[in-house]
């Protein structure tokens, strides 16, 4: 453990924390304790599998759309959609998810459209509009900004005596900003039902966690808010601690924040080139630690999945990943003057004239 | 009707809006017990409770983000804070977030939230107490900027902001909290936002001003009228979006113009009201657009603020000279 104490003599010690890290199954298979109940019941694992495997299987037909010029930068989650899939699935609709950009395979499980999604990162605004929970957060570009909203989203459930459930998805790398620790900060203060998850997936675009921060964890980060914090193996112990934290802000327990040990196996986005500051052999070692591979063969070896169950589903992902590209390709953009809308609840007199402009219908 | 100061008005307004609408919280540093470094806020927790009246951790980014999330819940939030230096903070929140919130969503979420908090110099505060960046904030689309200077505005006009279905950032003029008097009727009424007032109608020259300096620029008027010349005057009030009919009617009217701003001249609120009347005014003008603003420079310290505010001196040379123009 690292030195943090500046005592020169021996002071009494006044507080002392702890950090545990929940896991169940080593990435070989072997158990390391007792499986959480919902283990032994194959049919919802093979349901959060199937969510898993749908989201790579969109996420690949995304990259391949920008790679031919049909969709703007994306943000790729490959290795990471146990902890979306985890988290997402443990919610209730009613809850509220704040995401971030590479947390599409929860917003899948949340209901918004995969077409929603490239509509979104094709470049036009309607792709927010979500087919998901009306009251869920859109995609946060700017990092880790929304955590001091899901502070006042709990808020608001608390205020309101509902019993609702914020949800902050970020990443490592924004642990290192104020704005996440104000939000934890406050969160504690209050107790109020909000969950920040961290997919510490080791890499902030180039930067890697030795970089980030000196904490042995992220989760400690929340203990100094006076926060529960746990780590957790985002690869395949997710929905158990996700499971426990709603639980416990959703009973008053107040926030937590799991810090969620995943990689990230692709590229930061489709505009970066990991392979300029990453070395091949530590990729390649954390492919062996994967999500979907460790569920399958899990599933697998209790008899719930096979080869045919495996085809049938590529097939099937496949299919509704063609349909939701071939309905976000046919959709027309909207026309110019569409911009000013919902600008404000009504448009002020003033910007009409620059409205008929765009329009071309100005007699300026 | 009780006479009040302006800071009351809006104690008043707040009261008003909270007791009206159970959905109206209060959020900021030393808002609750303290009732707010102005006394803003005073009596509002012992009468709606420290859950409606926050007495949040000092985070200024945090305030402005909470107000995001629980306006995104239906709430109307209120966030308080304490002096415009401290504001900057919030700017990643005020533009990423809480202005384009109903825009990016395509009106799915909306963002109900007022950011108060004072303005401007003048009251020999320590540095970083005296800010007048309302510029920068009138810059931002999605967002309204709005600054009273009376009581009897303070009230209308933050009550407006608060029901407003958008945010508002609410600048009040630091220097009139206490010396601007009123008569102010508690009547729950609101003022229009996005309009400016006529608060003297005249032939000769358009003065136009905003906040604290609006005192500043009436007893000008008042002045130039003893000399016999008949200003007009205009408390532009709302600057985000702000009434460009009622400023170029009264160009036309006048066909000179005196802006008074005391932030810093370039690119000061006061450049897009001369660009304006540059570009839809200007057959009408019988005189350059003049600024009477504060300096290119930081805000100086006590000894020295009352020389870079824009002066009653100064507004009356600048109206003097294009009266004489030509």
């Amino acid at each position: 453990m690292a030195e943090t104490s500046t005592a020169g003599e021996e002071l009494p010690v006044i507080a002392r924390f702890t950090v545990r890290r929940r896991a169940y199954l080593a990435p070989d298979g072997t158990t390391l304790r007792r499986l959480p109940s919902f283990a032994s019941d194959t049919g919802l694992l093979a349901v959060l599998y199937r969510a898993m495997v749908l989201a790579r299987a969109f996420d690949l037909k995304a990259v391949s759309l920008q790679r031919t010029g049909r969709l703007g930068t994306y943000a790729v989650a490959l290795g990471q959609e146990a902890v979306a899939v985890g988290i997402a699935s443990a919610m209730r609709p009613e809850d509220v998810l704040l995401p971030s950009y590479r947390d599409n395979a929860a917003l899948l499980w949340r209901g918004m459209k995969m077409e929603e999604i490239l509509l979104f990162w094709g470049g036009d605004e309607r792709g927010n509009l979500s087919s998901g929970p009306a009251h869920e957060f859109p995609y946060c570009i700017p990092v880790g900004s929304q955590a001091p909203h899901a502070a006042g989203v709990a808020y608001a459930f608390k205020f309101r005596k509902q019993p609702r459930v914020a949800v902050c998805l970020i990443g490592d790398g924004a642990t290192s900003k104020g704005d996440v620790w104000e939000a934890m900060n406050f969160a504690a203060i209050w107790k109020l039902p909000v969950i920040f998850v961290v997919n510490n997936n080791q890499w902030a675009i180039s930067v890697p966690l030795r970089l980030q921060t000196a904490s042995e964890t992220l989760a400690q980060k929340a203990i100094a808010a006076g926060c529960a914090g746990e780590q957790v193996d985002g690869n395949i112990a997710m929905r158990a601690a996700a499971d426990d934290a709603i639980a416990a802000a959703r009973d008053g327990r107040g926030p937590r924040l799991i810090e969620a040990l995943t990689y990230r196996l692709s590229d930061h986005t489709t505009a970066d080139d990991a392979t300029r500051y990453r070395p091949a052999e530590e990729v390649a070692a954390r492919w062996k630690e994967e999500p979907i591979a460790r569920l399958r063969s899990y599933l697998a070896g209790r008899g719930a999945w096979g080869k045919a169950d495996e085809e049938q589903l590529a097939a099937e992902c496949q299919e509704r990943v063609e349909a939701a590209v071939a309905h976000y390709l046919a959709t027309e953009p909207r026309p110019p003057e569409t911009m000013f809308d919902h600008l404000y609840a009504e448009l002020p007199k003033v910007y009409e004239a620059q409205r008929d402009e765009v329009k071309g219908t100005s007699h300026a | 009707m009780p006479e009040l100061t302006l800071v009351e008005s809006v104690n008043l307004a707040l009261a008003r809006a909270m007791q009206d609408d159970p959905d109206v919280i209060v959020l900021g540093e030393d808002v609750g017990l303290n009732g707010g470094v102005f006394r803003a806020t005073v009596g509002l927790q012992e009468r709606f409770g420290p859950e409606r009246v926050i007495d949040t951790p000092l985070a200024e980014l945090l305030i402005s983000g909470l107000c995001v999330g629980m306006a995104a819940q239906g709430l109307k939030p209120v966030g308080e804070i304490q002096f415009m230096g401290f504001l900057y903070p919030c700017i990643d929140q005020l533009v990423n977030h809480a202005s384009r919130l109903r825009h990016r969503t395509q009106g799915r979420l909306s963002c109900p939230m007022v950011l108060r908090t004072p303005h401007g110099a003048g009251i020999r505060a320590p540095e970083h107490h005296s800010e007048a960046t309302e510029a920068m904030l009138a810059h931002i689309p999605g967002l309204r900027v709005v600054m009273p200077s009376s009581p009897e505005r303070a009230y209308g006009l933050l009550l407006a902001a608060i029901r407003d279905p958008d945010p508002v950032v609410f600048l009040e003029p630091t220097r009139v909290y206490r010396s601007a008097k009123g008569q102010v009727e508690d009547n729950g009424e609101a003022l229009p936002l996005d309009v400016a007032f006529v608060l003297r109608q005249g032939r000769d020259v358009t003065l136009i001003s905003w906040g604290a300096m609006v005192k500043d620029t009436l007893a000008a008027a008042d002045a130039l009228a003893a000399e016999g010349l008949d200003p007009e005057v205009i408390d532009l009030a709302t600057l985000k979006p702000y009434d460009e009919d009622t400023v170029l009617a009264s160009v036309s009217k006048t066909g000179r113009c005196v802006i008074v701003h005391e932030a810093a001249r370039t690119g000061g609120f006061g450049a897009e009201i001369a660009a304006l009347i540059a570009e839809r005014g200007l057959l009408s003008l019988l005189a350059p657009v003049i600024r009477v603003t504060g300096y290119d420079t930081i805000v100086p310290l006590p000894r020295l603020e009352q020389r870079y505010m824009p002066s009653v001196g100064r507004i009356l040379t600048a109206a003097r000279k294009l009266c004489q123009f030509g």
